[in-house]
């Protein structure tokens, strides 16, 4: 394989790692305060996508109803982005208030919550379905796409731009979550739930916060996937969605920095599996195999901290 | 005291649906079962499906009805979905033929649903033409079950033959879905001939995705390494334009073909420019349609807000096969059994059926002996190329 | 279970069920969602056995489902029928009705030993950890089949019909059905008796607390073995009928979305609930058949279903209790445990 080659496929793998991390920080933030697997994550990032068409072809003037007055043209992706994740927030939150918080509330099984979020899943994707019909949507053009020839590989602007920002965004995640009170309000929960509202910390807005920022980075994620996969479906959650908690697993579930991890982890082992001389019809099969051989080898992923449970 | 109501309900319940077994149907109208793929993988199939199939009955029912052997009959649909599942499609065929005892049945699309819808409707001695299956076995040893469209066995070697013949290719590369019925069923078809054609190592990139993938760079590049003269890629309208900028991101400047599973209009909407020079074959080419073809088109464009894809024509004409094998049935005398045998004969007595989707005869597998057209993509509108027949 | 109140089950579903259907008096429909009901009655013990006993959480029962499918019916295939693959058979069809079963039982071994990729590393992994290789066995298994193009690949594989066909030229009967019922009855005493055994108690104390059970002498590793290769096991059966219901058999049959209904149909029960297992499993299925003829709006409707019953019934149907804990006159027949050593030691209830 040539030297061109290679770097074609470290970039390929770069950018799908960066969409499954970004997902995978949802999952695992939220797993994090809630010991919740949100599996009704992924079809929030499909929210996202929906969300971020719309936004994008309001702002870009092409419905009837539109704004009097005419945008930058390099305004139109971050107020996008900003826009769709008020809405993938409104999504999150709602799912939060409406399924999660009064099962928290009688105490019920975690498990039972998880069995919610699937089923929200299968609602928002079968709503999409049912309201906005059949049809593949195309994502508008919100930045004018080129493509450059560096040295004998093609990159495009789109996946510079991918892998910046999702950089960009998990570094301030990570920021969040490390330097700022409510981050460490998090991490508070996170560790010992019954002792934090003890220290004076509103455990219920901590969590809403969680969710908005999980849903926030499912936004990023929907905008800019749409952006360099331009054909949306309903279903467009469901397998992002289970890569990502692979993922996030693999990382070892609560650690953000494991989700990243994680997430390129699994996105350049799909992309080297497919590069190296095997067949690429095996794989999922590969992939899979190499992830159990992992988790059994580092049973609880790979930065996650073994649990001490006291007897 | 609540799961005791709970259970009660459960109970009465189970006993309506039970009861429901046994209960008859008879109304005047001819009962047309449409077996859909509503939702799940590829819902849009089932949409059009439909939209075909009710216009049709409206058309025919405004008309004054069908006229079978003098009588005039109104038609009537009934829908179940599928959800694209083996599972869904066994139940849905199960409960259209014994529970709402329909009189022929119509759908499913995606073979992972015909193939097993197809098993019930001949245990079953009731007709089923499928509009879309291009799987061998939706039809092998079935007397009961027909399809529309040509097969993958058909489809793959005359698209091997034209890149040969049109761009004196002699290496090719693949690039397929490995969980897909049709695209694996037409790729294998393409190698074997393309292989018959250039030799054993002729297909020098064979590359495949997974259901859902949206990212083929790595598969892509790999094929940009190959050095192939002509891409084949028999993968569907919503996947087509990803493939294609991604191939030109990378710099792939080789033809591209595809096979009917590119035939829906909205190909063009969402490739834009980028799927210009390229080649499909396809059932039939909707620009440049005169007659009853071009009324379809325009027809179900109002309707629907636009044009039909393949799987709406090839649902036209097997309504209006199964239309066709009603009359030539000629009588229909109330007890389902005979009817059902009846209509059945009718459907094979068929032959040169005028099709929108091409002229039409059946062989002894329910399988159609059509042409197909090649066509060619310019300027964001398809364009017929070539007829080849078998 | 006393013998009165099983033979009473056994008679009552046999009466409702077989009888009509051999009689004519259920269409084929009826029979179909019957059979399908008996399916997933198995499908949902066996995956409660697992995540409602020992409170593992395993998402894919749908990959060993599909284990016991294709095996069952690769080799039923390939001994009675004449096929495009396998050519001529190697048994006389005439032998089907003891063939089937055994095929069965034989899917049922190739699943659990399949089950072994899940439950080797359940011994150091838990919970969410697990759970993603049961994920990713549902990967491998679809990719495996995917790839296996002699058998048909994504195109699937036929030809179980013909195994029917020639069950009912020996005696007509609703030979699937008839089946089915018994595997699903044979599966739910089985997992009654193992639960309420001294083995069943060290799963439960597994769930609760797995270090206090290891110091309390529970082998956990050997239960883990065993209560795997058990659920998994049955799941294989489960799936070689359902092969047999459908005549055909794609891997996509077997992927995660079935396996996310088996879930569903197990907490929509309640977890370590036999009987809300077999409740839900029943409902369920109904539901999802009832409410075909609305299409699209049927995958709204339901999960907002589910969810509302979720909200409030949070335990799932039955929790953990079981039919007599609800109807206490089923105790005359179905005595638990408790009422037997009262009764043996002359305490009266």
């Amino acid at each position: 394989m040539g030297w061109e080659t290679f770097l074609q496929h470290v970039l390929n793998g770069m950018q799908l790692g960066s969409f499954l991390a970004l997902i995978a920080v949802g999952y695992t933030m939220v797993y994090g305060v809630l010991l919740l697997i949100n599996f009704a994550h992924g079809d929030v990032f499909m929210v996202g996508a929906y969300g971020g068409m719309f936004i994008g072809l309001f702002l870009l003037g092409a419905y009837d109803m539109h704004l009097p007055f005419g945008l930058p043209a390099w305004t139109i992706l971050p107020l996008t982005i900003l826009l769709t994740m008020v809405v993938t927030s409104a999504v999150g939150v709602t799912i939060e208030r409406v399924a999660y918080r009064p099962l928290r509330r009688k105490g019920a099984n975690r498990l039972y919550l998880v069995i919610t979020a699937l089923m929200f899943g299968l609602l928002l994707e079968h709503a999409n379905l049912a309201v906005l019909g059949a049809r593949d949507r195309q994502f508008p053009d919100l930045f004018a796409k080129r493509t450059f020839d560096l040295g004998g590989v093609s990159v495009t602007n789109v996946r510079i731009l991918v892998i910046v920002i999702s950089f960009v965004a998990m570094g301030l995640v990570g920021y969040l979550v490390q330097r700022t009170r409510w981050g460490m309000a998090m991490r508070a929960i996170s560790y010992d739930r019954l002792a934090a509202p003890l220290m004076g910390i509103s455990v219920d807005r901590v969590i809403v916060g969680t969710f908005v920022v999980g849903a926030c980075l499912a936004a990023l994620a929907g905008v800019m996937y749409g952006t360099a996969f331009p054909i949306l479906r309903y279903d467009m959650g469901l397998l992002v969605g289970w890569q990502a908690f692979i993922a996030a697993v693999l990382g070892g579930i609560g650690s953000i920095r494991g989700a990243v991890v994680g997430g390129y982890l699994l996105g350049f082992i799909q992309v080297l599996v497919v590069a190296s001389p095997l067949p690429s019809t095996f794989r999922d099969l590969i992939t899979f195999s190499i992830l159990m051989a992992i988790l059994v080898l580092r049973p609880t992923g790979l930065f996650g901290v073994a649990r001490r449970t006291k007897v | 005291m609540s799961a005791r109501r709970l259970n009660a309900a459960g109970v009465v319940f189970v006993s309506v649906v039970m009861a429901g077994g046994c209960s008859g149907g008879g109304s005047d109208a001819i009962q047309i079962g449409l077996n859909l793929e509503l939702t799940g993988d590829v819902p849009k199939v089932g949409e059009h499906s439909r939209v075909a199939a009710e216009m049709f009955v409206e058309e025919v029912n405004s008309a004054g009805g069908l006229d079978v052997g003098g009588e005039m009959r109104q038609l009537e649909l009934t829908i179940e979905d599928n959800g694209g599942t083996a599972e869904g499609a066994a139940a849905a065929a199960a409960k259209l033929i014994t529970q709402d005892e329909v009189l022929l049945l119509v759908g499913p699309n995606a073979s992972v649903a015909a193939v097993p819808a197809g098993e019930i409707a001949n245990n079953e001695a009731t007709l089923m033409i499928s509009p879309w299956s291009t799987n061998p076995a939706t039809t092998l040893n079935r007397p009961w079950v027909f399809r529309a469209p040509f097969l993958d066995t058909f489809q793959g070697p005359v698209l091997a033959n034209f890149a040969t013949n049109e761009f004196g290719a002699e290496a090719a590369c693949v690039l397929y879905d490995v969980a897909s019925d049709a695209p694996v069923g037409q790729a294998e078809n393409f190698i074997s001939r393309w292989r018959e054609l250039h030799g054993p190592d002729s297909v020098v990139a064979i590359e495949t995705f997974t259901t859902g993938d949206r990212d083929f760079s790595a598969q892509l590049t790999n094929v940009g390494a190959s050095g192939c003269e002509v891409f084949f890629v028999p993968q569907y309208y919503n996947e087509v334009p990803l493939i294609v900028e991604q191939a030109h991101a990378q710099g792939l400047a080789m033809p591209i073909l595809g096979t009917d599973a590119w035939g829906d209009p909205q190909l063009l909407e969402l490739c834009g420019s980028d799927c210009d020079g390229y080649y499909f074959s396809n059932h039939y080419v909707a620009s440049g349609a005169t007659g009853a073809t071009a009324e379809f088109i325009e027809d179900f464009k109002e309707r629907h807000g636009e044009e039909p894809s393949d799987v709406g024509a090839l649902t036209w004409d097997s309504m209006r096969l199964a239309a066709q094998a009603v009359q030539n049935c000629g009588t229909l005398t109330g007890t389902l059994v005979d009817d059902r045998t009846c209509v059945r004969d009718g459907m094979a007595e068929i032959t040169d059926f005028d099709g929108v989707t091409g002229q039409m005869s059946f062989d002894e597998q329910g399988d159609p002996i059509k042409c197909a057209v090649i066509v060619r993509i310019e300027d964001s509108a398809v364009t017929f190329h070539d007829s080849v027949c078998p | 279970m006393k013998g009165t109140g099983i033979r009473m089950l056994i008679g009552g579903v046999v009466a409702l069920t077989v009888v009509p259907a051999w009689i004519g008096l259920y269409n084929n429909y009826v029979q179909f969602l019957i059979t399908l009901i008996g399916i997933n009655v198995i499908l949902a013990a066996s995956l409660n056995l697992i995540n409602g006993y020992m409170g593992e959480f395993s998402v894919g029962h749908a990959a060993f489902m599909g284990v016991g499918a294709y095996t069952c019916s690769l080799l039923t295939v390939w001994l009675l029928t004449q096929d495009a693959v396998f050519g001529a058979p190697v048994l006389a069809p005439a032998l089907s009705l003891v063939i089937f079963p055994a095929t069965l039982v034989i899917g049922g071994v190739a699943a659990a030993v399949f089950s072994l990729l899940v439950a080797v590393p359940s011994f150091r992994t838990r919970g969410d950890y697990l759970a993603i290789i049961t994920l990713a066995v549902n990967f491998i298994f679809k990719s495996m089949v995917e790839n296996i193009g002699s058998i048909g690949g994504p195109r699937g594989f036929m030809g179980m019909g013909s195994v029917i066909s020639a069950m009912n030229r020996i005696l007509p009967a609703p030979w699937l059905m008839i089946w089915t019922l018994l595997a699903s009855i044979l599966t739910l005493y089985v997992i009654h008796n193992f639960v309420n055994s001294t083995l069943g108690k060290g799963v439960v104390a597994i769930r609760d607390d797995e270090i206090a059970a290891e110091v309390m002498t529970v082998d956990t590793r050997r239960l883990k073995m065993i209560v795997f290769l058990l659920g998994c096991g049955l799941a294989g059966v489960a799936g070689g009928l359902h092969a047999h219901l459908l005549g055909f058999i794609n891997p996509a049959s077997y992927f995660i979305l079935q396996s996310v209904m088996v879930l569903v149909m197990v907490y929509l029960g309640g977890m370590g609930s036999l009987s809300g297992s077999v409740v839900s499993a029943i409902g369920f299925t109904l539901l999802l058949e009832f409410l075909r003829p609305m299409g699209v709006v049927r995958w709204v409707a339901i999960p907002l279903l589910l969810i509302l019953l979720m909200l409030f019934r949070p335990t799932g149907l039955m929790g953990d209790r079981e039919l007599p804990d609800v109807f206490p006159r089923l105790r005359r027949y179905f005595p638990s445990p408790e009422d037997t050593l009262m009764e043996e030691a002359g305490v009266e209830a």
